[in-house]
């Protein structure tokens, strides 16, 4: 599938206005009349709301409305359930989504209770202290565990328990594999929260025009189409009456997705209110509370091995956080169940996951959305195993590794898009081989491992590898045009928040219609341009809109083909498409532009045969069976100061296989970015909570974010295995930088320190969580 | 209060509350959306711009502090009424140096004095340049590797004694 430009390391399309501060993001959107809104939050995580008192803010100057859910009236309803249960048997799962403001009872501290709109931010925020807010504080439910037993309190009282869903799926017989096994280990894995944390916090801004009955949305959102369809049905408007367009995006990584969060329903409803445009921008502070999150979760795991290594069964059983609601549904929870089987044959499977609600913010995929979590359990206990067992840990993954033959493969379980688990292609070996390579692994093997350096700090070094589950359905859509200036326009239905689409799209496109990458426009994320589409989610916008895009330029390269043989005179075979114009094959003399022939094909005279669709232009859709699976091993070396657990990644490797690479570049920066997250939630980032739910460390001070000085340079190498079951043969590879990150970690150090009773089980990480976890496997003594 | 400073080597003048921060006052007083605010609490560094020619955070500071000052915004860093962009603006695109964009007029704002003085920069003193700055996105090494592709680039015609 490589062409001219598909393939190559191409400098982006969007790069220019980015640079020069042109492009607009949500909060640069100014228009004639702009109202701005303030939320007030709750202080308490969980408590009985008595009272709202909003005289005082109403008759602040410069405040023009305040609202709480009292006068919301029909409009105060429950959000949508976005992803319903998947078909398995047995499955418990209670739904409960969010509000758009509290009514009875504050479920997390910074639910939104009520709000001001005033002429400006600053006034705005002034009000929300004339609000008075009676309280009654209730116990928090904070620990999953005691939240299962009901303990201290019931977050959905109705339901009568925590527990938001039950699910297990199994293969083969896990009992049977256990009882035939020479060795069984069983261990506790603990994940806890972090959060997205995009540069750029999210943002609505809405206009109603009641004249031309038109409602004008602006939304950091992932998905705007879902959003568009949503909101027409809440307004009560038809969906032609709204549109909702995505500008820039400061990066979303996962929360940006169709929420329906309170303030995407409540600004559009205010503007129809009132008659103005109205404009709501979150604080960081409120982004720590009110955008959701990801990932706590506790796995109880068991190994059923023989001697040799190979792995007989998996028994796992997890409590999964799904915080106050659980509008998404279990895709997260099914993530981490399905992903942990790794690149590895594992004929005997039983696991059981509980989705326990808890008084905190809600709970939905953040990159890589639970597939973390599965490589972390089963990566680490093929550590423990290995060292159990005496073999090397390059090895046991190596002998447990699906082969080259093995595809597809059918785990047989039921994945996020509600597909039955199967891997369309792979090839493990060689991505293992390659990194092990790189990182110098055979230097850390038997007594030859590198002694600590002068400093005293200690040297080890981590390998681990995984799958990601990409491109899954269930549909996109692109339509490319030829515009009478010969410039080609791609537009299509997810959004974009980075990725480069505006640029990847346009080199699957300048290969079928012949013209440079520069000369294609590409629209992501405006209704207002394409009318069918999810989002951008789950590593799928190269894979699924990528073959949209792909299938409506070459229906438009059939129609640039049969007209330019028209006015050419010559068969279609004779044709030579490229440069922006058609030639005829050895004819030089004889040739037409894009630009002519897109003028041609919308004639404004005479008769055209029956059947003629005007212009070259064409819609196509691509909607995959299931999805397709990327791999790759991560390995890191790091140096680990002994007294202080200050650790320094010194070196780390990627090799990769996400299929064909439509852009080397930006795939590069994608993957160095993942694991710029990854090592973030492996040691620096931990959304600290005290048994009351109050976040304690809600800002950029406190919670710490990976810096320049704390990532290295990334060394990556490609290994290229075809999808196969999509036309351009690519995977997905948003995720996949930050799904490794903590295994490999997490083995590194545990390596460098090379103490006997040192099991690392547990993610994040930090410095004196290290220093505890060392002097507990000295029995006390650090 | 009134204030009269410079911005983009253009004279501003404005009425403004004593409260109002400088980043407020250059997005939504002068329209210049181009400078962004991650988190108002000056460590993300989306904001910087330049105060007197040195990188400073606009949203930890007033507009009224700014009385009398030199401001540059990113809208200033290409050259004006060209369709061309600045050495850095070039490196950063050609490294791949940004993915949302977001964070990426505070890292060119505050790199932009760094490459100006340093000819050679090590890796070590990149990274410590650009440590101050979030970036979600790209894991800061393209980033690296566009400043040293930008001071090597705007150094070339320095004297021999730097080389």
């Amino acid at each position: 599938m490589s062409g001219r430009f598909f393939g190559r390391r191409l400098p982006r399309n969007e790069d220019a206005s980015l640079l020069t501060g042109a492009a607009q993001f949500i909060d640069d959107i100014d228009l004639p009349g702009l109202l701005h809104v303030a939320f007030v939050r709750s202080d308490y995580a969980h408590a009985r709301l008595n009272n709202v008192d909003l005289s005082r803010a109403r008759r602040r100057p410069g405040v023009v409305a305040a609202y709480a859910a009292a006068d919301l009236g029909d409009y105060w309803q429950h959000g949508p359930l976005l992803v319903g249960p998947p078909p398995i048997d047995g499955l418990i799962f209670h739904e409960r989504t969010q509000v758009p403001l509290v009514r009875d009872k504050v479920l997390y501290a910074g639910e939104p209770i009520a709000l001001v709109v005033a002429d400006s931010r600053y006034l705005a925020e002034d009000a929300l202290m004339d609000i008075a807010i009676e309280l009654d504080p209730l116990p928090a439910v904070v620990d999953l565990e005691a939240a299962l037993r009901g303990e201290p309190a019931i977050v959905h009282e109705d339901l009568g328990s925590n527990l938001a869903a039950h699910c297990v799926q199994t293969k083969g017989d896990y009992g049977a594999a256990c009882e035939s096994a020479d060795l069984v280990i069983r261990r506790r894995f603990d994940y806890d929260r972090g959060a997205a944390a995009a540069i750029e916090n999210r943002g609505v801004v809405a206009s109603w025009d009641a004249r031309a009955r038109k409602m004008m949305i602006w939304d950091t959102t992932q998905a705007p189409i879902p959003v568009r369809n949503g909101l027409a049905r809440w307004l009560g408007l038809a969906e032609r009456e709204v549109d909702v367009v995505a500008p820039f995006i400061g990066g979303a990584f996962g929360p940006k997705i169709m929420m329906f969060y309170p303030e995407e329903v409540l600004i559009p409803w205010i503007s129809m209110q009132l008659g103005r445009p109205v404009k709501w921008i979150e604080d960081r502070s409120e982004n720590f509370y009110a955008t959701t999150q990801e990932r706590a979760q506790i796995h109880e795991a068991e190994m059923a091995l023989a001697t040799d290594g190979r792995i007989l069964g998996i028994r796992d059983e997890f409590l999964h956080d799904t915080g106050a609601y659980d509008p998404y549904g279990l895709t997260i929870p099914i993530n981490s169940q399905c992903t942990l089987l790794g690149c590895y044959d594992v004929p005997n499977y039983h696991s059981e996951f509980r989705v326990v609600f808890t008084n905190r913010p809600i709970v939905t995929p953040v990159r890589g959305a639970g597939r973390q979590h599965g490589v972390f359990v089963m990566e680490r206990l093929l550590d423990i195993a290995a060292g159990e067992l005496g073999i090397d840990r390059v090895e046991i993954r190596r002998l447990n590794y699906l082969g080259p033959d093995d595809f597809p493969h059918h785990h047989g379980l039921v994945y996020q898009d509600f597909s039955s688990l199967t891997y369309d292609s792979g090839n493990y070996e060689p991505a293992l081989d390659r990194a092990v390579e790189l990182i110098g692994y055979r230097e850390f093997e038997g007594d030859e491992r590198p002694p600590p350096r002068q400093s005293g700090r200690r040297v080890g070094v981590g390998v681990v590898s995984y799958v990601e589950g990409t491109g899954i359905g269930p549909y996109e859509g692109a339509r490319v045009s030829v515009e009478p200036s010969g410039k080609v326009h791609v537009a299509t239905g997810v959004g974009t928040q980075g990725q480069g689409h505006y640029t990847s799209l346009a080199q699957i496109v300048a290969d079928q219609v012949g013209v440079d990458v520069a000369d294609i426009s590409v629209v992501t994320g405006d209704t207002r341009e394409f009318n069918w589409g999810t989002g951008t989610f789950a590593s799928r916008g190269a894979v699924v809109a990528g073959n949209a895009c792909h299938a409506a330029a070459e229906l438009v390269r059939a129609k640039i083909l049969r007209l330019a043989s028209e006015l050419l005179e010559a068969p279609e075979e004779h044709l030579l498409l490229g440069g922006s114009e058609v030639r005829v094959d050895g004819d030089p003399e004889r040739r037409i532009t894009l630009a002519d022939l897109a003028v041609a094909s919308n004639p404004l005279r005479g008769a055209v045969a029956p059947g003629t669709e005007p212009g070259l232009e064409a819609t196509a859709y691509f909607g995959p069976s299931r999805g397709t699976t990327a791999s790759g091993v991560h390995a890191m070396r790091v140096e680990v100061d002994p007294e202080t657990f200050d650790v320094d990644i010194v070196d780390y490797v990627v090799v990769h296989d996400c299929g064909r690479v439509i852009n080397p570049m930006i795939l590069d920066g994608q993957i160095q970015g993942g694991v710029a997250q990854g090592i973030g939630n492996a040691f620096y980032e931990h959304l600290v909570v005290d048994d009351n739910g109050q976040l304690l460390n809600a800002s950029f001070m406190d919670y710490l974010l990976p810096t320049a000085t704390d990532v290295p340079r990334v060394r990556i190498d490609h290994i290229e295995t075809p999808a196969t079951d999509t036309p351009l043969g690519v995977k997905g590879a948003g995720e996949a930088g930050c799904i490794p990150t903590a295994a490999a970690f997490a083995q590194a150090v545990e390596d460098a320190l090379g103490i006997d009773g040192l099991e690392i089980r547990e993610i994040p990480l930090s410095p004196n969580r290290l220093f505890e976890l060392v002097r507990d496997a000295r029995g006390g003594e650090s | 209060m009134d204030v009269r400073l410079r911005v983009n080597g253009c004279e501003v003048t404005g009425v403004v509350e004593p409260r109002l921060l400088l980043s407020d006052f250059i997005r939504v007083d002068l329209r210049l959306t181009g400078t962004h605010v991650g988190c108002e609490h000056g460590v993300c560094g989306a904001c910087t711009v330049l105060v007197d020619g040195a990188p400073v955070r606009s949203c930890l500071m007033f507009a009224v502090q700014a009385d009398g000052l030199d401001i540059s915004t990113v809208e200033a860093l290409a050259p004006a009424g060209t369709e061309e962009l600045h050495p850095l603006q070039v490196a950063f695109r050609e490294t791949h140096a940004l993915q949302c964009g977001f964070c990426t007029p505070g890292f060119l704002m505050t790199l932009l004095p760094f490459v100006e003085r340093n000819a050679q920069p090590s890796e070590d003193d990149i990274r410590a340049a650009l440590s101050g700055n979030l970036c979600r996105c790209t894991g800061y090494q393209h980033i690296v590797d566009a400043v040293a592709l930008a001071a090597r680039r705007m150094h070339a015609d320095d004297g021999e004694s730097e080389g």
